[in-house]
């Protein structure tokens, strides 16, 4: 069942459906605005940007400062650009998300199908690990990943993406399967289906929707991530976003800030991606998931 | 220089020795990220690659190096330092006190770092008496960018008094110019106070206020009268200053908007890359009341201590490297900031290059070179924002002159 | 044959009991060690003398006297309380009247609901700079304004020190409204639609409907809306680094900034800690209520 297609009740005049549109269209003005001056400035030699109008569309366009940003603006001593940087956000971002995915469905259908004494509490506990300010994990975490011989290496940071993604995941999964019956589980299991089997068989293939979730909320925080990312890797594995801040935040040189545009809005480019391409199962998924329950 | 022979000498054999030599490396954290500092910064890349070092690259951005704190402080803490790292003043003694510096005095001693390096220099870049740490450049705070055509336009001579340098300004206002170009952030208003502080009390006062921070000298009326200079400049800066970069502003001196904008010699590169020319197009002078005195702050690269004897030879490689002349003058030629060294030619440099120099080596002689309190080179991070957290309130009229100046003793008996 | 048979169901069954615990047990460790560990650690700081690095000289209650007579803590509270409740309300507000309005079979929704919902797939490294531009006076929105011939225009606020804080909120909405959107309109697409048309045949108006059916049956999104919004209040720092980095002055400092500039630049790490003691009380004072209500209802 397509969501766009669900049949409404509610009947609206014309003037009325006009002042909707309307609204809808100024708001998505509103919401476009800053890329918009990202774009635009992208496009615009640098003098232009400095002598002039920074909402004026160029008078001359140019593709520099996107290559510039891609291959050959200074991120460190080298003339790089972010395109080694991107390959180690990838390495870094699927196998967490991957994880904390798959700990996250596999705890949502304890938490929902398999109670116990104390199952709640335990879920309260995950829960309350969100709301941790990233902060004040730097230095003990530091010494336990040094601890592991991991630090400044990305399973190390992949470690650190995938324990503080659990509480999400978990939220999510345990709402999804919170709706779905339990008489199927029972039955399965009377006819013999093992703990793992009646996951695989029978929840698993019913979860599109909330797996778009946790993936896209997951993938979103991790590619976002600085503070951990510039902690926890060192120089070679660093990713995409410690790159862009080297790039955007150079405290007492000179300002390429076309080049600037053109790199944040680079870096942005797979989390953009993510968004518009699944971000039709989101709604489908929130529907299903944590908003119900 | 011999030492970089030997190791490279080292390194030939080696190669031709054996090829399963583990390749001696130095991971180096830093901040400067921008085209030309960072450009600057592979000369010295290059000439340890020719003595067979590799260099790990480990730039960290943001917040003018503060960001790059945090991160040692992870890296620390993981058990896994950085060969070296880039530090300013009170830093590197914080890192030193913790144990975590390496000794360099043999490499000292063999190239003489005590008798080139200004002392005022060394009180940073030792600890109890042993080097911790390569200085690279001298950045000083208390200059004047001037743009010259907007000087004769208004008729201006290059003012030598407090009150010349104000009425220089008040002549560029009523002609509807920007007098004053400035950016409203906190460090760049500690940086003006620097030289209000100098400028009203001199040497003296700045070293019981600032860097012994007696309170008597940090309530007095002659950091009410800084406080006041302070507003006075207020009345010269538009209305749109706040949160403005530094490098923002020296565009408006650039394009004539504005006739001064005072600020550390990083921004001669911001001029320079706009094509203008030193002592001709623009003009760089000391803040009238400032003269003859320098405040300073020093990027360094701090040495970890490293275990193994491979990294600590590429360890030392690399502080002899720092350390050598030639990439002092080439460094510090992009960097707009003068050697850390003062026994250098300063033919090479332009002409505000040449004058840093030489008010440089002068001020080092004279006792009259003190570390930035804006910089970090006064006093520690503590004291340091605390202070911000008074200058800038000020600025942005949270109090008059002399409630900030109540609140200053405070805020720094608060930050101990 | 049919003893060793017996074992082995009896292994499994019991296995089968263990399983669900043995799935669960490495998720709460890690949680035990990763997240109640730090906070232990971290309250423990609080009362150390800690500056550059952790230390563990005992100081008592010290870092939670100095804390309370910083200026900028005091600000920074304040601040918070004004960002969280404005932000809380209006992201709502809109997110709520977005998801209306997009239920009304309108064309294009494919097209509106990823533009109204992109914000949150972007970090403030990437934003910051264009808002910071586009709230400046000086080349943004007043100064656009003032060239399309609208001189009188004044836009102003994130150069003063009173209003800043309102750009702050701006930007974050601008963020999340989106994102609630979609929470609402998740829930608005699950309510029944017999329900509705049978309560229109009683001749109930649209206002009727939305106030007495609609709005009561979204509780449950009003609730994640909450979760959500309050925990990236409390923990929102990005956004002020990138807009005004806490100025003009100290006008817009929270408590989050607050608390990494006193651990991490000014080496204060025991009255860093203390403040991060304090906002994590906070959190739970929030959100223990919360959970507490909702795990009950549901089990």
């Amino acid at each position: 069942m397509a969501v766009a297609s669900t049949d409404t009740a509610i009947r609206s005049s014309n003037w009325s459906r006009m002042l909707i549109y309307l609204v809808l269209l100024l708001f998505a003005l509103f919401y476009l605005l800053p890329f918009g001056i990202m774009l635009v400035n992208s496009l615009k030699p640098l003098e232009e940007i400095t002598g002039g109008n920074m909402v004026a569309l160029p008078r001359t366009w140019t593709i520099e400062p996107w290559l510039s940003a891609w291959s050959t603006a200074q991120i460190g001593v080298e003339p790089t650009g972010l395109r080694p940087y991107f390959i180690n956000s990838i390495m870094m971002a699927v196998p967490a998300v991957l994880l904390s995915t798959i700990v996250g469905a596999l705890n949502g259908y304890v938490l929902t199908k398999w109670q116990f004494r104390g199952s709640t509490i335990v879920f309260g506990l995950l829960l309350f690990s969100c709301f941790i300010p990233f902060q004040i994990v730097l230095i003990p975490m530091a010494r336990i990943l040094g601890l592991l011989q991991i630090a400044g290496t990305t399973p190390g940071l992949v470690l650190v993406h995938f324990v503080y993604g659990i509480g999400f995941t978990t939220l999510y999964f345990r709402n999804y399967y919170a709706a779905f019956p339990t008489e199927l589980v029972r039955a399965a299991q009377i006819d013999g289906a093992g703990f793992f089997q009646i996951f695989r068989r029978i929840l698993l293939p019913s979860s599109g929707p909330i797996i778009a979730v946790s993936f896209i909320w997951q993938f979103t925080n991790i590619w976002n991530d600085f503070l951990f990312g510039a902690s926890f890797a060192s120089g070679g594995s660093a990713p995409m976003t410690v790159a862009l801040n080297n790039l955007v935040n150079s405290s007492t040189g000179v300002r390429e800030y076309n080049v600037h545009f053109a790199g944040a809005i680079m870096a942005a480019g797979p989390t953009l991606l993510v968004y518009i391409v699944a971000g039709r199962y989101f709604v489908r998924g929130l529907m299903a998931g944590s908003v119900k329950g | 220089m011999t030492m970089m022979k030997k190791l490279k000498m080292t390194a030939a054999v080696l190669a031709l020795s054996t090829t399963s030599v583990v390749a001696q490396e130095v991971e180096v954290l830093h901040w400067w990220t921008s085209g030309g500092e960072a450009a600057a910064l592979n000369v010295l890349r290059e000439n340890l690659a020719e003595g067979g070092v590799g260099w790990t690259d480990m730039p960290v951005a943001g917040g003018g190096g503060s960001d790059a704190m945090t991160i040692l402080r992870a890296r620390v803490s993981a058990g896994d330092p950085p060969t070296a790292v880039q530090m300013l003043g009170f830093s590197i003694q914080d890192w030193a006190a913790e144990g975590s510096l390496a000794n360099l005095n043999a490499l000292a001693e063999e190239q003489n770092w005590d008798e080139v390096v200004p002392e005022a220099l060394q009180r940073f870049s030792t600890y109890e008496g042993d080097w911790v740490a390569a200085p690279v450049n001298v950045h000083s705070v208390n200059w004047v960018w001037a743009n010259t055509a907007l000087m004769e336009e208004l008729g201006l001579e290059q003012p030598e008094s407090w009150e010349e340098f104000v009425a220089a300004m008040e002549a560029a206002q009523d002609a509807g110019y920007t007098a004053l170009a400035h950016g409203g952030q906190a460090w760049q208003e500690a940086t003006v106070f620097d030289s209000m502080v100098m400028g009203v009390g001199g040497p003296e006062f700045y070293q019981d206020s600032m860097i012994d921070l007696d309170p008597d000298a940090l309530g007095s009326d002659m950091m009410v009268e800084a406080f006041e200079r302070m507003d006075t400049l207020r009345g010269f800066v538009d209305d749109n200053f706040s949160g403005r970069d530094w490098n923002l502003a020296s565009s408006m001196v650039i394009n004539g908007e504005s006739l001064f904008q005072i600020m550390g010699d990083w921004a001669k590169g911001e001029f320079v890359n706009a094509g203008l020319t030193a002592g001709d197009e623009f003009q760089c002078f000391r803040v009238p009341g400032t003269e003859g005195t320098v405040m300073f702050n020093s990027d360094q690269f701090a040495m970890f201590e490293v275990s193994d004897d491979s990294a600590q030879e590429a360890q030392l490689a690399m502080a002899s490297a720092v350390m050598s002349p030639d990439f002092q003058v080439a460094f510090n030629m992009v960097k707009g900031s003068v050697p850390a060294r003062t026994d250098i030619p300063s033919d090479d440099f332009d002409a505000c290059g040449q004058l840093g120099m030489a008010q440089l080596a002068e001020a080092s002689a004279n006792g009259t070179l003190f570390g930035s309190m804006a910089h970090g080179h006064a006093n520690n991070p503590s004291v340091q924002n605390a202070m911000y957290d008074v200058i800038t309130a000020h600025f942005n009229g949270e109090f008059d002159a002399e409630t900030a100046a109540e609140e200053l003793v405070l805020a720094v008996e608060l930050a101990q | 044959m049919a003893a060793s048979s017996d074992t082995g169901v009896d292994f499994r069954t019991r296995l089968q009991n263990w399983l669900p615990k043995l799935v669960l047990s490495p998720s709460l460790a890690v949680m035990l060690i990763f997240v109640y560990g730090f906070i232990a650690f971290t309250i423990y700081i609080s009362f150390t003398d800690s500056r550059m690095l952790p230390s563990y000289e005992w100081v008592g209650w010290q870092n939670y006297d100095r804390l309370f007579r910083i200026r900028e803590w005091n600000i920074a509270l304040n601040n918070l309380a004004i960002f969280s409740s404005l932000y809380i309300v209006i992201s709502t507000i809109i997110g709520l009247m977005l998801a209306i309005f997009l239920d009304q079979k309108i064309r294009g929704e494919g097209v509106l609901r990823p533009i109204f919902l992109y914000p949150m797939a972007l970090s403030f490294i990437v934003t910051g700079t264009a808002w910071k531009w586009f709230l400046d006076p000086a080349i943004g929105l007043e100064n656009t304004m003032h060239l399309w011939g609208w001189t009188s225009f004044q836009f102003n606020w994130i150069k003063d020190r009173d209003m800043a804080i309102y750009t702050i909120v701006i930007a974050a909405v601008w963020q999340s409204s989106g994102f609630v959107m979609a929470m609402f309109l998740a829930g608005l697409r699950g309510i029944d639609n017999e329900i509705l048309k049978a309560a229109q045949m009683d001749g109930a108006s649209n206002f009727q409907l939305y106030r007495r059916i609609i709005l009561p049956q979204l509780r449950p999104a009003f609730l994640s809306a909450f979760v959500i919004l309050s925990h990236l209040a409390i923990k929102s720092y990005d956004l002020v680094i990138a807009l005004t980095g806490g100025g003009p002055g100290n006008a817009t400092a929270l408590p989050a900034t607050f608390m990494y500039s006193y651990t991490f630049t000014r080496n204060q790490m025991g009255i860093g800690a203390s403040s991060a003691v304090i906002m994590l009380m906070t959190i739970a004072a929030i959100m223990v209520p919360y959970l507490y209500a909702e795990l009950r209802e549901k089990s």
